[in-house]
């Protein structure tokens, strides 16, 4: 499966990463050799083989429903890089 | 041309749980902004989750309960899209394996049973909140990880009046299983629709639209009523209907297109890796089947079935679990076999009071044998009016006394004694020449003007229809 | 002290000391402080060293005092409460957590010393080599002119340098081992669960592990012993109960059946790292261990399958990075949100960092899941069959822990292919969830380290202390320093 410049560009805009043209230049390249690397996986044998998303043998985690203390507010914020009163602020959403 | 409408409804709800669904923040509602966080929720670098043991409890009761086939093995998946109220900017949700599919809902239209499909119901933590201003939006993430359940329908509702009654009947079970306060207002409940319309013969669906902002299920009804005109246009004049999510506007009454360039949202959806998956086991499912109460369909069946009630007034007493209780209490302390008078004084007065002071009957706190006496003394003893009766039982929400305590108090009961009737009908009777004539001619409302009268002399203390019979006898 | 300076003691001898009250905790700190003022401005192990000079460090009023008094150097990529921690990546730059990870609240506990400082690595782990760091690539103690490894090539190079006592690194796909064996030291990835992964800040979730990096074997079982352990924090810790690992060392090593993977040694591995291994493998078999020849099928497909597997998550753990609550933001002037998110991530991420984020993306993207994500879990859980089939008959794995020794600073930069195949011995041991360590079994000509790997079943740590400690004891490696 060949990666091209528009996809790679397509992918950036779903992970939201703005690349020069520079970078999607060398980016596809490189991305291209690491897929055809990558590629020999289609040599295996996978059939009636389950795939394994967790490794280990647990089940059934669970939490008791009993509250506890929450951060201050000010804490929460301290590391925002725009704040207003106790809101994180972003710039404007276009819908 | 006639078109057949094809409506899916899809239902966030938020449960009741004291904490939210994957960290240990309280949930309650109305708070400071960003009080009620952490790291967690709030998805910070090294955070992790762990599922809350009621919510999961919650989720298979509200599945079960909705006729749902709980599954054995579930999981938690990532949705993945960027949006400031998402922390993490990906959503813990299900995808492949939800807890729970292919249940039903039965809707009663128009004296008609209808089953309708609910295709899954799975657990999902909700968003914060945004505030949008000019040039900026605020975040809050108070209400960030708090548990949802999604309950989504299949597309077997075909008309704005049945998407109503499901959201109606839905909610009522929601309310029975006090899982969720489902207050639409506060968000604790929210609605979208997807809604097609098809000619008649074709197998395949039309093109749907997504609706939302859908503040109540009247709104929902408008919506789609809306939809479906505006669908039915596109279509009468061949045009195409666009695949597209439109905002409902309650003030416009009309629906907008939201205008996103965003074709169909890729969300990467993979197993969380960070949660081990869940084993329901049918010990488990037995559990929590048994906390499951008698839901409103299976109690007002009953009610007819045991009490002889109209279905009509059954449906009503039970739309909300806790007046239905109190009502069931009634009704069965109440002696009479004839359950009519107690069933209209709690679907008429009753809910008035409750009403106008915005709570519910059972809230009015009104102790059964009190409220039992009441009605007697109207109805069989006839000690007081029903009119009187009315103010009656306010005053006895207000102070607590009771029925006889206030009548006493108020020196409110009725004259019964026969003999002082007479005597004032007769009185009336005299004064009354032209309108004893005019009764005896054959105007009945003669009749009402002079128990009227009657009325007047003893101060309102009479029983209206005891003075009907006592002067009907008279004027014979 | 003259004859031996504290900082080129191991914890364990520096605990002795401290018990007969020959020394003090300041006292260690500070001669730490010196030889990192000394030597770092070559080795560049530390992004961050506290100017109060451990002033502020903080340890609770400990339960036990199991480490009292040891200054811990951590790796940036664990978070400690209100002391900056920023993956050496621009787009966490001025982070300040508001919680300590779970590890680092039990390493108070211990008594040990958590201070503010913080040692260098690839930006959010992502590297073999350290050159991926915001900060600029630590330098090889053994080598100035070669990497130390990576992506824990701080911690390592901190150790090996006596610039730490103990340190704490991460491993996802080699990142502890590797730098380890690059370094001449002793680094173990601890079985998948064993060790608490919350407030490590994410790469691959189902394969992250915190373990420890240290000068001997024995340092590696005490601060594996502080921690280790089931949290509630962490859904996927496993709730076992922690045996003292120190009581591994020392325990004889006759009959313990050793397996040999054929496919380990074959082309690219370099041959004098294949010699010195091989003379390994024949110590422990004169101490008394026994070895034998195995296959492990699928090892070809351990690279694929990691960088299909651990790039998709990273993508998504990844994406909070944005700008809205943490970190660095873009000051492009009059962005809407959408630019702001795009400038922030591009600005604020190093290349590596786009490469996989954009790779492990495309890897989960419609129509590419199946043929992809969905494919490598399948390969993941062949890879663990292989394992599982060898350990039915064999108590551990021995391989080289890396196919060549330390190379040199850019050598491999520029071919990201290159640079990920360096973890090819490392990989499946994340990929199967089991324990691995690494210690040092040699020197190059040029003067090198060389180090060893074994592998065991999952929670079986103490036989790796055991096998390590005693081929360590039999071997002068681990008195060796490198010359700086």
């Amino acid at each position: 499966m060949a990666i091209t410049k528009e996809t790679v560009s397509y992918v950036a805009h779903l992970a939201r990463i703005q690349l020069t043209p520079r970078e999607l230049e060398k980016l596809s390249g490189q991305l291209k050799d690491i897929l055809d690397f990558i590629n020999k996986l289609g040599k295996v044998d996978i059939k009636n083989v389950s795939p394994t998303s967790h490794i280990l043998p647990i089940n059934n985690v669970l939490r008791i429903d009993h509250p506890q203390e929450s951060l201050p507010a000010d804490k929460a914020l301290e590391n925002a890089p725009h704040q207003e009163g106790n809101f994180f602020v972003v710039p404007k959403i276009i819908e | 041309m006639d078109y057949e409408t094809v409506i899916g409804l899809e239902v966030h709800v938020h449960l009741k749980t004291k904490t939210k669904a994957f960290c240990g923040c309280s949930t309650e509602f109305g708070k400071e902004a960003n009080s009620q966080v952490c790291p967690v929720c709030l998805g910070f670098p090294g955070s992790l989750p762990v599922l809350n043991k009621v919510a999961l409890d919650y989720a298979i009761k509200v599945a079960l309960a909705l006729n749902c086939k709980v599954q054995e093995y579930t999981k938690f998946d990532r949705k993945n899209y960027f949006y400031p109220d998402l922390p993490k900017n990906y959503q813990i949700s299900q995808y492949d394996l939800p807890l729970s599919r292919d249940g039903f809902l039965d809707i009663y239209l128009d004296g008609k049973n209808k089953r309708i499909g609910i295709r899954r119901v799975h657990l999902e933590e909700d968003a914060g909140k945004l505030i949008h201003k000019e040039d900026i939006s605020l975040v809050d993430f108070n209400r960030t990880g708090i548990p949802l359940l999604e309950i989504v329908s299949q597309p077997d509702i075909n008309s704005p009046q049945e998407a109503y009654e499901y959201l109606t009947i839905l909610k009522s079970i929601l309310e029975y299983l006090e899982i969720s306060d489902c207050d639409m207002e506060k968000g604790s409940l929210r609605c979208d629709a997807n809604i097609s319309l098809r000619k008649r013969e074709q197998a395949e669906l039309g093109t749907k639209t997504e609706l939302k902002n859908m503040n109540s299920f009247k709104a929902a009804k408008e919506a789609l009523a809306f939809e479906i005109e505006r669908q039915t246009e596109l279509l009468n004049e061949n045009k195409a209907v666009i695949q597209e999510t439109r905002l409902w506007d309650a003030k416009e009454l009309k629906t907008f297109s939201m205008r996103t360039k965003e074709e169909a949202m890729d969300y990467r959806y993979f197993p969380e890796p960070d949660l081990p998956p869940f084993i329901i086991s049918s010990e488990k499912k037995e559990e929590i089947k048994k906390t499951i109460p008698e839901l409103p369909r299976e109690k007002m069946l009953r009610l007819v079935r045991d009490y002889g009630l109209l279905e009509y007034d059954a449906k009503i007493l039970v739309s909300n679990k806790w007046d239905a209780d109190y009502a069931e209490e009634l009704i069965k302390t109440y002696k009479d076999i004839n359950k009519k008078p107690i069933v209209n004084w709690l679907i008429g007065a009753l809910t008035a009071t409750a009403n106008s002071r915005n709570c519910t009957i059972s809230q009015l706190q009104v102790p059964a044998g009190d409220f039992i006496e009441l009605i007697d003394l109207v109805e069989n003893k006839r000690i007081i009016s029903s009119l009187t009766g009315k103010s009656v039982l306010i005053e006895m929400v207000d102070t607590k006394k009771s029925a006889s305590q206030i009548i006493k108090e108020k020196n409110l009961a009725q004259i019964s004694d026969t003999d002082v009737l007479n005597a004032q009908a007769e009185e009336v009777i005299k004064e009354n020449p032209k309108s004893v004539q005019d009764y005896q001619g054959g105007k009945n409302n003669a009749l009402m003007f002079l128990v009227g009268q009657v009325m007047k002399k003893t101060q309102g203390k009479a029983n209206p229809k005891v003075i009907q019979e006592i002067l009907k006898k008279l004027l014979e | 002290m003259n004859k031996v300076n504290l900082n080129e003691l191991t914890a364990h001898e520096l605990l002795g000391k401290l018990k007969k009250e020959e020394i003090t905790s300041e006292e260690i700190l500070s001669i730490l402080v010196k030889r990192i003022k000394e030597v770092d401005p070559k080795v560049k192990a530390y992004v961050r060293v506290d100017k109060s000079n451990g002033q502020t460090g903080k340890r609770a009023n400990g339960q036990t005092d199991l480490l009292k008094g040891i200054p811990i150097s951590i790796k940036d990529n664990i978070c400690t409460e209100a002391y900056n921690t920023e993956c050496c990546s621009k787009i966490l730059e001025g982070f300040k957590p508001p919680y300590d990870a779970t590890v680092i609240k039990k390493l108070k506990e211990a008594g040990a010393l958590i201070w503010d400082s913080k040692t260098n690595m690839d930006e959010f782990a992502f590297g073999s080599s350290t050159e991926n760091s915001f900060f600029g690539p630590t330098h090889n103690p053994w080598n100035l002119d070669c990497v130390p490894g990576g992506s824990s090539g701080g911690s390592a190079a901190a150790v090996a340098a006596d610039e730490a006592i103990l340190a704490l690194g991460s491993d996802t796909g080699g990142s502890i081992r590797q730098p380890a064996s690059f370094c001449g030291v002793v680094g173990l990835k601890p079985t998948y669960g064993r060790v608490s992964r919350y407030g490590l800040i994410a790469f691959a979730s189902s394969l992250d592990q915190i373990g420890p990096i240290t000068k001997d074997v024995q340092d590696n079982a005490v601060l594996m012993n502080a921690i280790a352990g089931y949290d509630p924090k962490d859904s996927t810790s496993v709730d076992l109960e922690v045996p003292d690992y120190t009581k591994a060392l020392g325990k004889d090593i006759k009959g313990i059946k050793i397996a040999i993977p054929k496919e380990y040694f074959i082309e690219g591995l370099e041959p004098e790292v294949k010699n010195i291994v091989e003379e390994a493998v024949n110590k422990l078999k004169e101490i008394g261990a026994d070895y034998k020849q195995v296959s492990l099928p699928h090892t070809e497909y351990a690279v694929p399958v990691y960088y299909i597997i651990a790039t998709a998550e990273a993508s998504s753990n990844l994406a909070r990075f944005d700008g809205v609550q943490y970190g660095f933001r873009s000051k492009k002037p009059k962005q809407n949100l959408i630019e702001m998110y795009k400038n922030t991530r591009g600005e604020g991420f190093g290349d590596e960092a786009k490469r996989r984020i954009i790779l492990g993306t495309f890897a989960l993207s419609h129509g590419y899941y199946d043929a992809y994500y969905l494919r490598a879990l399948k390969v993941r859980t062949l890879i663990k069959q292989d394992f599982d089939q060898v350990f039915k008959e064999f108590d551990c794995i021995i391989t080289p822990t890396s196919p060549t020794p330390a190379f040199r600073i850019g050598e491999k930069i520029e071919d990201p292919l290159k640079m990920y195949l360096s973890d090819i011995y490392t990989i499946s041991a994340n990929l199967s969830g089991i324990p691995a360590i690494s210690i040092p079994c040699g020197f190059t000509k040029r003067g090198l380290p060389v180090g060893l790997q074994i592998l065991a079943k999952p929670f079986n740590e103490e036989l790796l202390f055991q096998l390590a400690y005693a081929y360590e004891q039999n071997t002068p490696w681990h008195t060796m320093k490198p010359k700086l």
